[in-house]
């Protein structure tokens, strides 16, 4: 047969090959090792020198980490703890200052008897967003509405929730999941009425001024959707804000007070100066990503705009807030924003600084979703049109969800870079985990020298979060792969 | 010249025009793409245009449904003159369909979706209702079995058959295409063309920018020829394919049709 068609031209395939496996060289561990660490000459110097270099950590580390000490109440008796057990010169951590204050690495100076609504919010946090995050996978959803059930559940209880407050914090977990489970576009509501209800729970007081920013916020919406039906357009937008703003300066505060005078509900007041920790740096993280992304967008599509005046408006934004350090907002926020307020308001500073954070934030955010924007096809834009979708439809409809997706990358990378950007509010006097918190506790007579242990702690703990955000990016990002399935 | 006086087909009926263009110019930047463009397209006509790239015939068509702004003249669509007014401008563009070279098909949505997006948002249409058309149209271009999948899992053909059906679903009384068989193999050009055949004689309004001289003689009333943002010759397609008037069009016949 060879020798046929080497002589002919013409040939006919009557058999197909089937597929067969490479020779044994050319797969499974011997081809991973060959391809990838043992290339050629340079590259097998290199693995060897990486794996020295690793070697060379580990081996330092390891002592540190299996000398260390759980049980001890000071640095000395932590430090004869570890001489005893590895020798007078021996290394060893000393986490006996995470196991002694661990309480104030995570709340801060919040009132130890009220840990339990710090906790509970946690759990309620995870509760809102969970329908949001995994709304296609019922059994993450569960996952996560169980974990943090159980998990904030049992560490409320830990730390000495009151039965009350129990009770019905079990039955709001209850039927929340109820809700998810059974109203799903419905419990999306209490996602919303979510942010309202932690800064009641975090900051305690009369619950009427919560529910009187609500009903400015349900106010604005109402007079936009009014004014849009009268075909208003951007003027009705500017009227809702306009409502919701009125209605926080003048009639929201004596109304609250009226409710208040008739039917006082209040929780014990907690500071924000009390506030620190991880309370603190979730506190002001997880409201800035929620913040800034919504602004993102809208700065993003500002920037794209056609009309001079909106787009300059957001160009100056932009680049003014990414030309300035986020420590240069922060001060303004605590120390210039009071001589520009009208003399006697007292705006919180945690607000303040979470103000700064979003509007931080949001300036990349908008240059990140910008790139999704322009990565899309014109046609995209073409087809829209040609559809006789309207500029906001096709933002939403089309353009958004597909240059969002582009973006995934970037925006969590912006959410990540911005959560650990929250531990700058130590230069504002507010008690960071990292810095702030582990200064105040090392200030004290028992912990003084203990360096190490609290950045392993906070560290890890951060290094947790952002790895679940970067996990959830790759996740989201499978989720929504539509071209080769 | 004029155009007007050469063709039969500017019906002075004005309820019986579907695209009237007078005088029309257009520049991008200081080129001047189209030069005193008239055209008059009765409703059910099917007008192919063809001509050399860069003779502006794609901008023409997307002058029609402002996907291009026109400088100077007139365009005037079912009645709706095209100006400034982006209420007339959505109007115009939910009357008028438009299949594009690449497809433009929305990657995020399946191919049912891709056609009920319009017809519920723009048209308002209860979501059952749409699907039902959708599914309609789909099984018109023959794929309805494809129905629940993503555009990037359908073959070019296919997509450029659902893009058709898309605009379909808005019932436009109006279509445009421009080149919509370009960018396709040449197994999946006929699938594609017979689909714009049988369209063709339903009795859609058709204004097809195309390279596809067989098309062209098989369905059009017309064939416009363009050169250099000007309409050089417009006839019957039997007489421009075999008594072309102009040294371009013969020019242009002998190289598209010499091989």
């Amino acid at each position: 047969m060879s020798e046929l068609h080497a002589e002919t031209v013409a040939f006919v395939r009557d058999t197909m090959l089937p597929p067969a496996l490479p020779p044994a060289r050319q797969r499974g561990v011997t081809l991973w090792l060959r391809e990838n660490l043992f290339s050629g000459p340079l590259n097998t110097v290199l693995t060897l020198l990486g794996l020295a270099a690793v070697w060379f950590i580990v081996s330092h580390l390891w002592p540190w980490f299996a000398n260390s000490v759980w049980n001890a109440s000071s640095m000395a008796e932590c430090r004869a703890a570890v001489a005893a057990k590895a020798g007078e010169d021996a290394t060893g951590a000393c986490f006996g200052v995470i196991r002694e204050r661990w309480n104030q690495f995570i709340y801060g100076f919040y009132p130890s008897a009220l840990y339990w609504r710090p906790t509970i919010v946690f759990g309620l946090m995870l509760f809102a967003v969970a329908p949001v995050l995994f709304s296609e996978s019922r059994g993450l959803r569960w996952a996560v509405l169980g974990f943090a059930a159980v998990a904030s559940f049992a560490a409320a209880v830990a730390v000495g929730i009151p039965p009350r407050a129990a009770l019905i914090t079990g039955g709001v977990f209850v039927l929340w999941a109820a809700l998810i489970e059974y109203a799903p576009r419905r419990a999306l509501v209490l996602s919303l009425l979510f942010p309202f209800l932690a800064v009641w729970l975090l900051w305690g007081g009369s619950v009427w001024p919560v529910v009187s920013a609500l009903a400015g916020f349900v106010l604005g919406g109402v007079v936009w959707r009014l004014a849009a039906r009268l075909g208003l357009g951007l003027l009705a937008v500017a009227l809702g804000i306009a409502a919701t703003v009125a209605w926080w300066l003048w009639l929201g505060p004596d109304a609250a007070a009226d409710l208040h005078a008739m039917l006082p509900v209040a929780l014990d007041r907690v500071e924000s100066r009390s506030f620190g920790g991880f309370l603190l740096a979730l506190t002001i993280g997880v409201s800035g990503i929620v913040m800034s992304l919504p602004l993102g967008i809208i700065l993003a599509l500002a920037r794209q705009s056609d009309m001079p005046v909106v787009k300059s408006l957001a160009v100056m934004f932009i680049e003014f807030i990414r030309g300035v350090p986020l420590i240069t907002l922060l001060f303004v926020a605590s120390i210039l924003l009071n001589y520009f307020l009208p003399p006697g308001t007292n705006f919180d500073i945690i607000l303040r600084v979470i103000i700064m954070v979003t509007l931080f934030a949001s300036a990349y955010m908008a240059e990140v979703i910008r790139g999704g924007l322009a990565a899309l096809p014109r046609g995209q834009y073409e087809a829209a049109d040609s559809l006789g979708l309207d500029y906001w439809k096709a933002q939403r409809l089309i353009i958004l969800p597909q240059a969002l997706k582009i973006s995934i990358p970037g925006i969590v990378g912006t959410f990540i870079g911005m959560f650990k950007d929250t531990t700058l509010v130590t230069f504002v006097g507010l008690f960071d985990p990292l810095k702030q918190m582990a200064d105040t506790i090392r200030a004290t007579f028992e912990w003084k020298g203990a360096y190490w242990e609290p950045y392993v702690f906070t560290g890890t703990i951060f290094f947790i979060i952002c790895f679940a955000m970067s996990r959830y990016a790759m996740y989201l990002e499978q989720r929504l792969k539509r071209d080769h399935r | 010249m004029t155009q007007t006086d050469l063709h039969p087909s500017a019906a002075a009926d004005p309820g019986q025009t579907a695209v009237l263009i007078e005088r029309m110019n257009k520049w991008y930047g200081s080129f001047h793409v189209l030069r005193d463009i008239d055209l008059s397209v009765r409703k059910g006509e099917r007008i192919v245009i063809a001509g050399p790239s860069g003779s502006g015939k794609s901008t023409l068509i997307r002058c029609i449904n402002r996907l291009e702004e026109h400088q100077s003249g007139r365009i005037v669509v079912d009645g709706i003159e095209l100006t400034n007014d982006l209420k007339n401008i959505d109007k115009v563009r939910s009357e008028v369909g438009m299949v594009f070279q690449h497809f433009n098909l929305f990657p995020h949505l399946t191919v049912l979706e891709n056609c009920t997006l319009a017809p519920i948002w723009v048209r308002k249409l209860p979501r059952r209702e749409a699907e039902e058309t959708a599914m309609h149209f789909l099984r018109e271009v023959r794929i309805p079995d494809q129905a629940h999948k993503y555009p990037g899992q359908l073959s070019g053909g296919q997509q450029q058959r659902v893009a058709i059906a898309r605009s379909l679903c808005m019932r436009p009384k109006i279509m445009l295409f421009d080149e919509p068989t370009s960018a396709l193999d040449p197994e999946m050009i006929k699938e594609v063309l017979d689909t714009m055949i049988e369209l063709a004689e339903s009795g859609m309004t058709m204004l097809c920018v195309t390279h596809e001289m067989g098309f062209a003689q098989a369905v059009a009333d017309r064939v416009i020829f363009m050169n250099q943002g000007q309409i050089v010759e417009q006839n019957t397609p039997s007489e421009f394919f075999n008594n072309p008037k102009s040294e371009r069009t013969k020019l242009f016949l002998s190289q598209i049709l010499g091989h």
